[in-house]
């Protein structure tokens, strides 16, 4: 059970869960940027969380947004999905408005956004991320109940389907929210924190599963709060504090100035020069 | 025919029919208000709805106008709004915004009341316990069958709430358990919420006149509660709710018979005595939470963590 629990990204075929992606959804006439966001302003009662943000994502990376306590980082996510109103600015998803694009995106909000005492099963959870596909009134069926089991398999996590929600760990409850992302088969993920409070079996799991969707041609644009991590796990980084500091590949943005740029001067980093990690 | 007039023409069973409506009509909504933790706007809402029916008599003239139904409802939304803005100065916390907004709008109606409505039969007493034992009073005529007033009206709201979660149930449900998702996904769960809130303000006024804004509440919040004790699946919550509001509206009745009380009183009671059963055996409840306390669990595999406090 535990070998079916760890290797939930080397024993993965794509065939499975990607049956969209065989009619060319990635083809060529793909815009520059899977997420591109313009001029992005936005305000809490009056504050700016956000100012004049400028970010575009390439497709077919693994990017970060990582930034200090406030910085804005997930609710640059809630204006990318509609689900805040931004004061200024455009944000496009391939090219296009996120409305006309919903179904070819994945969003993962962070774990503790939810209640997890709510009545219901870890299979109910990841069928709901079938509900965009239905649309109104249309109820779940055979179909998708099967399609939800096979994205709890992909993360190790079938013996679980039918667990009431608040009996699993923190990091079962991720993975649960993570075969919700994978059963709408998207071709953008925007993840909350994916990796927020998950023990480390789950962490080098969604790594791997992160590393497949890049394989499979999939962006994954993920809020990440670990500086430590950053360069291993992602490939594309944007700093951000209420301004964008710095983005592009992880190599070119992850210096010491930038970092102190988004972090202020006391940020010292482990390999970048002594230790003592946070400010 | 006649067998069924006669047999609604027994004053027991319109009263014990009514209380169950009433029942099941608010405790199919109230399961999701207290998933959502909003259970005690029911009670704002059927204290405010009472300006939306003063405002409707005072417009129309009439205390029986369709009129009724949009101003309550209408009453209730601006309860919720109300409630939104003042939550949304980041100030006052939601429980002190229903506080503020409520009585204040059902004092402006008392105020009104008294002011332009003195003779009329919209006495403050009536709106909070209502008595259900006059229920079968005032009937009107459906086909060739009398039946009583409250009774239809009930029937017509039931019916729209059971519609109303059955289709939307999947709707509902992902608005509740993950508003962020559902907005993601293109579901409006705001909509929903404001939806579900209208409702429960129709099903106020409904039964304002039979139950009275007590018993209402009690309806609202008691059942969905004690099946949640009871269930970890949603829909099995809805069904135990509906099955306990029954319960309440017949053990209620026999208990008020037998000891001479309050109907209304006892039904509301009533819903308590199944709310201390689900506490007491319930899968959630106190004996169930502490024999697993004594029964040492499997030993914490890797992946479950200490630290989630999940993991019973």
């Amino acid at each position: 059970m535990a070998g079916r629990a760890l290797g939930m990204g080397g024993g993965m075929e794509p065939a499975v869960i990607g049956a969209r992606q065989a009619d060319g959804t990635n083809g060529s006439h793909e815009p520059a940027f899977a997420l591109h966001v313009e001029d992005l302003t936005a305000t809490y009662s009056g504050d700016a969380v956000l100012w004049d943000v400028d970010l575009n994502v390439p497709p077919g990376v693994l990017a970060a947004i990582v930034g200090p306590n406030g910085a804005g980082k997930s609710t640059l996510l809630k204006c990318v999905i509609g689900a805040m109103r931004p004061a200024a600015g455009h944000v496009y998803v391939f090219g296009h408005p996120y409305r006309r694009q919903r179904h070819r995106v994945a969003y993962v909000p962070q774990r503790t956004s939810v209640d997890w005492d709510f009545p219901t099963t870890a299979l109910d959870v990841v069928t709901m991320g079938l509900y965009g596909r239905l649309g109104w009134f249309r109820v779940p069926r055979r179909r998708e109940t099967d399609e939800a089991l096979q994205a709890l398999a992909l993360v190790g996590m079938d013996a679980y389907a039918e667990r009431q929600i608040s009996q699993l760990s923190g990091g079962q409850q991720q993975r649960v929210f993570l075969a919700r992302a994978l059963v709408q088969d998207a071709d953008l993920y925007l993840m909350d924190e994916p990796f927020a409070g998950v023990d480390a079996t789950t962490e080098r799991a969604i790594v791997d599963l992160l590393k497949d969707l890049r394989a499979r041609g999939k962006t994954v644009v993920a809020v990440h709060h670990d500086l430590q991590t950053v360069a291993t796990y992602f490939d594309w980084l944007a700093l951000l504090n209420v301004r964008l500091i710095a983005q592009g590949p992880v190599t070119e943005v992850y210096t010491p100035e930038h970092l102190r740029a988004a972090y202020g001067p006391r940020v010292v980093l482990l390999g970048v020069g002594g230790h003592a990690p946070q400010p | 025919m006649t067998g069924l007039q006669g047999w609604l023409d027994q004053p027991g069973v319109t009263i014990v029919l009514v209380g169950a409506l009433v029942g099941v009509a608010a405790s199919l909504l109230g399961a999701f208000l207290v998933l959502r933790r909003e259970s005690m706007l029911s009670d704002a809402i059927s204290h405010s709805v009472l300006i939306g029916i003063v405002l409707a008599y005072l417009l129309t003239g009439a205390l029986d106008s369709p009129l009724h139904v949009v101003g309550a409802a209408l009453a209730g939304l601006l309860t919720v709004w109300l409630t939104d803005v003042l939550v949304r100065s980041r100030r006052v916390k939601s429980d002190a915004a229903i506080g503020l907004v409520f009585p204040a709008l059902f004092a402006v109606a008392v105020l009104l009341i008294n002011v332009y409505a003195r003779d009329v039969h919209l006495d403050t007493d009536a709106v909070l316990l209502g008595e259900i034992g006059f229920a079968w009073l005032d009937v009107v005529r459906v086909g060739p069958l009398e039946v009583a007033r409250s009774l239809l009206t009930m029937l017509v709201i039931t019916l729209v709430n059971l519609a109303f979660v059955v289709f939307l149930y999947k709707e509902l449900k992902l608005a509740t358990f993950d508003a962020m998702l559902a907005t993601a996904l293109g579901f409006r769960p705001g909509l929903v919420g404001y939806a579900l809130l209208a409702l429960v303000s129709v099903t106020a006024v409904g039964a304002f006149d039979a139950v009275g804004a007590i018993l209402f509440v009690a309806f609202v919040i008691v059942p969905p509660t004690a099946a949640y004790l009871v269930t970890d699946r949603l829909w099995r919550m809805l069904v135990l709710g509906c099955l306990v509001a029954v319960g309440s509206s017949v053990g209620g009745y026999a208990l008020a018979l037998s000891f001479d009380v309050s109907i209304g009183g006892a039904m509301a009671s009533t819903t308590g005595v199944f709310l201390l059963l689900a506490l007491i055996v319930g899968k959630h409840g106190i004996v169930a939470r502490a024999l697993r306390r004594r029964t040492p669990g499997p030993p914490p595999s890797i992946l479950r963590e200490r630290e989630t406090g999940g993991a019973p």
